[in-house]
This record gives C-alpha cells, structure tokens and sequence, in this order.
C-alpha cells in the first residue's frame, strides 16, 4: 500500500460535454458551406453581366419572424433552467410555429421573385438567391425537426433543469440558423 | 482511484454480447469499424491499381491486342482490340477517384484514426458510436454507388478526377459526363457527409475523452496528425459540398453557376453568365487541403514507428506539432497554385508561389526530424520501420519536385504533363501509401492478436520501393519534354516517338509493383488467421494501445483505464548520474529501454531527470488529499 501512496495521481485533462461539442463542429462545417457559397457569390459578380434587382421585402418580415422566433428560443431555455415546464411547452411550441411561418415567408419571398421574373434558371445572381435561401430552409427544417423532438421530450418530462443538454443543443443550432438567416440577408443587401 | 472510475469501469467489464450482425456488420466499436474501413480501403486500392495497370497497358504498348480484357471490359475493347478512348479517360478519372477519396482518404483516416484514437488517448470507445457506425455506412454507399457507375453503358465519369466544368456540367461534351457523372456527384455527396460524420467524431473523442494526465503535450504524434487531418477535413469538404451542389444545379436544373455561351454542334447553350473559374476556386480550396488530408496521417504513423523502431526519442516533437500546424493552416491558402494557367493575375500568381515555397519550410522540419531521429539510432528493421523510411524517401524526392511545380514561372511549362503526374504520385500518392502500409504492418498484431510475416514484409517492401521508383522517375523526363497527362497515346507525334521504349519501362515496372502488391494481399489475409500470435507488445512501444490485451475487447481495457504520466517517447532514456554511480555495469544494460506512458516516474527512479523528480515530490502532497478522500 505504501507504494500505492507515492504514486503521482494525474489529473483529468480538459472536456466538455461531447455532444454540444459535436454539435459546435457540424455547425462549423455549416459555415464553411455558407461562406464559400457566398464567396462564390462575390467572385462570381465581380466578373461582371450580374443582373441587379430588387429583394421581395417579404424578406423583411421573415427575418422579424425568425428573431422573434429566436427569442421564444431563448425563453424556452430559460424556463428549462428554471423548470418551468409549461412555459418551456409555450415557448417551443410559438419557436416552431414561427419557424414554420419563416419557411412560408420564404417561399412567398420566391413567389415574388418568379413574379419579377427572376428564376432560378437564369443569371447567377438570381439563381444565387435561390440557392442560399433554399439551402438555408432545409436547414432550417432540420432545425423544426430538432424542435419538434424537445417539444416531445418535454410532453415527456425529460426536459429540465438537470437534463438540459437537447434543449441547449436545441437552442445554440437554431440561433445559429437565425444568425446565419441574419448573415445571409444582409449580405444579399450589402451585395446587389 | 476515483468513484467515478469505478462505476464506468463495472459499466464495462461484463462481456458485450451480439449476434453476427451487431458485431461485425452494423457494430459501433471502433475497433471493428476501422477494420471495415481498413477491408474496404484494400478492396478499393486493388481495384484502382487494377484501372491504372489498363491504361499502363494502352500508354506502354499502344499496339498491343488487348482482347483478353474483352470479359471484363465488354464492349470498352473494338472489335481490332483497342481501348476505347472515352474509356481510357473514365479509367484515369476513377483511378484517381478511388485512390485519393475511398483508399488515401477513407481507407487511411477511416482505419487508423478509428482504430488508434481510442486505444492511444485511453478512450474505452468514440464519442459517438453510432455516428462513427453511420460513417462507415455512408462510406458503403457511397462507394456502392461509384462501383455500380462503373458498369454504365455509357461509361463512369470522364473528366478527370477534378471534374472540371463545362466539360462535366455538359452531357453532350463526353459520353462520360451523363449519368456517370450524376453517379460520381450522388457518390461523393455521400463520401463527404461521411468523411464529416467521422471527423467531427475524431475531433471531439481527441478533445474530450482523454484519459487521466493525457494533456495535449503528451499525445503521441500519431494522434496529433489525426486531429489536424480530421479539422483540414471539417473546413475543407463543406467547400467541396458547395462547389458539387452547384455543378449538381448546373447539370440538373439548368442554371448557368459554370457554364456561359457555350455552343455544342453549332447551336448555343441558353446558358450564359456562368464562371469555370470559379469551380476551380471552389475545387480546389478543397482540393488542395485534401493532399494533406491524405498525407498528415501517414506521416504521423511514420514519426510514431519511426521513434519506436529507431529506439530513440522522436527528435523535435514539439516541432513536429508546430510543423504540422503549419502545414495545416498553409494548405488553406495556396489553392490557386494549381490554377497558374488559368489567366490569372500575374500578381496574384506570385503572391501564391511564395506562400507555396513556404510550405516547404514545415515539410523540411518534419524530414530533418524523421531523418535526425533515425542518426544514430538502434534501428530495427521491421517491415513498418522500411516502409516509413521509405515514405520519408518519396517525400524528400517528391518534395523537390514541388518547389519546380510552386513556381509560377516553372508552372506554366510543367503543367498538365507528367511532370506533375510523377510529383504527386511520389509525395501524396506513394508517401501516404507507405505510410498506410507501415501502419498496417506495425499495428496488425493490435487489430488481429497475430504478427505479419516478416520475410514477406520484407519480400513486398523492396519490390514496392524500387518498383514506385522505377515507375515515377522516368515519368519526370517524360513530363520535361512536354508530354500533356490524360492523353490516350503519343504514337501520332514525332516529338515524343523517343519516349516509346520509356513509356514500355513504365509500364512494366507497373505491372511488376502491382502483382507484389499481392504478396501483401496473401500476408495480410492469411496472417490473419494463421499468423504467429502476438505477445502484449511485441515493438516494445510506449503508447497506451500495448497495454490493453492482446485481443481488446468492446470498451477496451478490462479494468481502469491506465493514467498517463509521461510523454510517448520515452526510449532509451539514459540512467541519471545518481544511479550510475549506484548500479552495475550488468544491472544498467538489462533495464528495458522503453518506458510505457503509463509508468509513474516515481517507478523510474534510475532515469528520471531532477525535474522529474521534483514532479513526485509535488504530486505526493496532491496524493495525500485524493487517499484522505478516498477514505470518506
């Protein structure tokens, strides 16, 4: 036993919750996605024969939806950590509906385009828009289905205070996908 | 020991029972996960050997009858037993397909970083298993889907591995660009969701599951690569994602991202304003990471086997971390040196040569350390150590090459011919197959509990080594004197009728390389389950995998998982002035020359430096605190 004693007792090396830490990596390669899209984008226009027009501002409005969204988020998380259960249900349930309300706005937004005759078959820049709104809807449907998964696991009492790991993974990816919706119009904006 | 130790460990100790197909088909051990990769990767390198043995035989003896291939080939061969031309193209194409993605990508990360991360952080398994099962999958059918593309009538994908635009957004420009090229985008859609799926797992096992005292000065090199590889891989492939979804609509929908006034036959395509350039941007910002994706993991196996067989401590480690890095964050800023021919910006051009000629400053630390660790060394010879000798080898000669190819200037003569066909089959293609060689041959007693038979290694390392010579050499004067890649013959130019009898040698030294791959095949399998067993630790080696049982079970160690105390190259490290003076002559010499990471320095008095024992002493006082706990 005595030379048990001597015995230097290393220390466990830095960690973090494995999933939430998986969960930051995809959302990295999320970004890289998004950043060399839009990279692409302005390499593209700089090339010149870049059809200039005007957003549908139903934009405007789908991106009010999408931080209100963001806040009932929040406010779900919040009352998780509080152990608020019936606040955590109103509150992922109102992110959802908007969340669904957004992907609605977005394809109005699309509507307007066909309407001032911008396709998606056509000059990049229209087909540009497409693309990033498109690709950031499924996104963002992935996202509802994370939602609607911590919406069920709440019915089911799993979600509180001491089990708040889905609900905060739940929360980081869809502020992120509002950050990166926020990230994406501006740059449409900035970039005619 | 710690409570919480103890409760993990009974979590593991019962035997994990599973029918045949949770063990070994859909399992989540990583250990058995790597193996599927490993299997899978040997399938597919056969496989892409086999296409480029084809197009040797058409490039080195163009007259040749080649209706002998007709019942594999089919229709490929005319009726006079000629290679078709379109196929000549889709053969190159997947050759380089395969061996870049499914054998250097998947089947080297795939295998070792699965199959090491665990066993050498001190992990009982993945961070996620079943992500790490999903991986391998996508990687199935992915790979599922470029075989099947291989037997379309109108051929696989033909525009060369870069699948360049307009030629592959065009159906109507190749045969091979219909739905070949549809299969190849579908399969590689695929292969890069489960290269993601599997890196964000490496990452986040390295980072949050090492065992007790495993600080990040601590890890072995092997695992170091893997990280940076698996991070290259998170920050590359997504471009690579976007650069395909956007051919994808191109091809499919009709959008205009690459293609712009083209006219096929005399009629105009509708699409205009589209870029080729930026396919190539887009590409190759990818592209370029990639060869290090393929490379940082053979070297990190070559710098563990290397220290290990050479009995010394590897030479620079924190350099060889640093280097790595280096490289690492380089390989994301040189992408346009492959595109020096695009009409780009003189400027430009040279801003991108002198970050590339950096890139050799890194790769230069990493030889001087591999080559100052084999100085003076007790080398043993196995199979691995000649294989990462041999890797260091074509690195260095490879290397060379690339300072030619960097240049701007030199480029723009070197380009496309088989200048650049030699360079990177020498330091990306041969070098990261050494380096997966040696792995397999150092770690195969660790997957398998039975040794590789050594004569054989050594039978199939010397005709590899000077065969992977005799092949890539010639190929530089061949490339010098001008003679463009991707050509389906040069009988039809006078200029390069002198290469005939090269181009012959060429191709036997291929033939020749690709049968004594076989000697391989033959010792691997038959090793397998004939070979000598493995004792615990038959290199002597530090690392944290030779202390699990010679066959590991699911969750890895039976018992706790070992803490780590020391660095991983603790080899021959000398007696300390204090004990010289105290043992024997005799006494000195029997003492192992290798110290496990797993030893406490308190165990190692005779060797510890006076810094090291200085850490005991600070560490009895830290004890005292866990035994009073333990108490409780």
């Amino acid at each position: 036993m005595d030379t048990h004693i001597h015995i230097e007792e290393p220390k466990k090396p830095f960690s973090v919750h494995p999933k939430k830490f998986a969960m930051w990596l995809f959302i990295t390669s999320v970004v890289m996605i998004f950043a060399s899209i839009t990279s692409a984008y302005i390499v593209r226009q700089a090339e010149g024969n870049w059809l200039i027009f005007e957003l549908p501002n139903v934009l405007w409005v789908s991106s009010g939806i999408m931080i209100v969204s963001s806040i009932f988020m929040h406010w779900a998380y919040l009352s998780a950590k509080k152990d608020n259960i019936n606040n955590v249900k109103v509150a992922i349930s109102g992110a959802t509906i908007l969340g669904v309300a957004f992907l609605i706005g977005q394809l109005m937004a699309w509507a307007d385009l066909v309407n001032s005759n911008v396709f998606l078959v056509g000059n990049p820049s229209g087909s540009f828009v497409y693309l990033l709104t498109g690709l950031h809807g499924i996104h963002l449907f992935g996202g509802i289905v994370f939602l609607l998964i911590v919406l069920v696991s709440t019915f089911k009492f799993k979600v509180h205070s001491k089990n708040m790991a889905q609900i905060e993974m739940c929360t980081t990816y869809w502020h992120f996908l509002g950050g990166l919706w926020l990230y994406l119009f501006i740059f449409l904006l900035l970039y005619r | 020991m710690s409570t919480e130790d103890t409760m993990h460990n009974n979590e593991h100790d019962h035997e994990h029972h599973g029918n045949f197909w949770t063990t070994y088909v859909f399992s989540t051990d990583h250990k058995i996960i790597a193996k599927q990769f490993l299997i899978s990767g040997i399938i597919w390198a056969l496989l892409g050997g086999a296409l480029s043995v084809i197009f040797r035989l058409q490039l080195g003896f163009p007259d040749m009858d080649l209706t002998w291939l007709k019942p594999i080939l089919g229709e490929w061969i005319d009726m006079q037993g000629k290679l078709d031309p379109e196929f000549y193209l889709a053969l190159v194409t997947m050759h380089g397909t395969i061996m870049v993605f499914f054998v250097l990508t998947a089947g080297l990360s795939g295998t070792f970083s699965n199959f090491l991360i665990p066993l050498q952080i001190g992990a009982r398994d993945m961070a996620s298993g079943f992500m790490n099962m999903l991986s391998y999958w996508f990687f199935f059918v992915s790979g599922v889907i470029m075989f099947i593309s291989l037997f379309l009538e109108t051929g696989p994908a033909s525009g060369g591995w870069v699948i360049y635009p307009p030629l592959s957004a065009l159906p109507q420009a190749m045969s091979g660009s219909g739905l070949g090229m549809t299969m190849w985008l579908l399969a590689m859609a695929l292969f890069i969701v489960s290269t993601l799926l599997g890196g964000i797992n490496y990452i986040t096992t390295i980072i949050n599951l090492r065992t007790h005292g495993m600080t990040f000065t601590k890890l072995p090199l092997t695992i170091w690569a893997f990280f940076l590889t698996a991070i290259i891989g998170l920050l590359s492939f997504p471009v690579l994602l976007s650069a395909a979804l956007l051919l994808i609509f191109d091809r499919s929908f009709g959008t205009s991202f690459y293609l712009s006034e083209i006219y096929i036959g005399g009629e105009a395509l509708p699409n205009i304003g589209g870029s080729p350039i930026l396919f190539q941007h887009l590409f190759w910002f990818l592209g370029h990471p990639e060869v290090y994706i393929v490379l940082l993991p053979s070297l990190g196996i070559t710098s563990e086997i290397i220290a290990t067989n050479s009995r010394k401590p590897i030479f620079g480690y924190r350099a060889m971390i640093g280097s790595m890095m280096g490289i690492a964050i380089l390989s994301f800023v040189v992408w346009a040196h492959h595109m020096f021919v695009t009409g780009m910006n003189p400027f430009l051009g040279s801003i991108f040569t002198l970050l590339t000629l950096i890139i050799a400053i890194p790769s230069a630390v990493k030889v001087f350390n591999y080559l100052t660790t084999l100085w003076k060394g007790n080398l043993v010879f196995t199979p691995a150590m000649l294989f990462s000798i041999g890797l260091v080898s074509y690195f260095i000669s490879g290397g060379l090459t690339g300072l030619f190819m960097g240049n701007s200037a030199i480029d723009i003569q070197m380009h496309d011919t088989y200048f650049i066909v030699a360079h990177f089959h020498l330091v990306m293609g041969s070098a990261a197959f050494f380096g997966m060689l040696a792995g397999v041959y150092h770690w195969f007693p660790k997957m398998f509990g039975r040794m590789m038979d050594a004569k054989l290694g050594y039978v199939h390392f010397w005709l590899t080594f000077i065969g992977v010579y005799l092949i890539f050499f010639p190929m530089h004067y061949i490339g010098m004197a001008g003679f463009p890649r991707r050509y389906y013959s040069w009988t039809n130019f006078d200029t390069f009728n002198g290469f005939t009898d090269l181009n012959m040698f060429v191709s036997v030294a291929a033939i020749v390389t690709f049968i004594a791959q076989f000697i391989f095949l033959f010792n691997f399998f038959y090793s397998m389950f004939k070979g000598r067993r493995a004792t615990a630790n038959p290199w002597k080696s530090t690392t944290l995998e030779w202390t699990t049982p010679i066959n590991p079970g699911h969750g890895n160690w039976p018992g706790d998982i070992p803490k780590v105390y020391r660095w991983p190259y603790d080899l021959s490290k000398p007696v300390n002035e204090e004990y010289s003076k105290k043992l024997s002559e005799k006494e000195i010499q029997e003492m192992p020359d290798f110290i496990p990471q797993s030893v406490p320095f308190s165990k190692t008095p005779e060797t510890n430096f006076q810094n090291e024992n200085e850490l005991i002493a600070l560490e009895k006082e830290e004890n005292k605190a866990i035994v009073v706990n333990e108490e409780k």
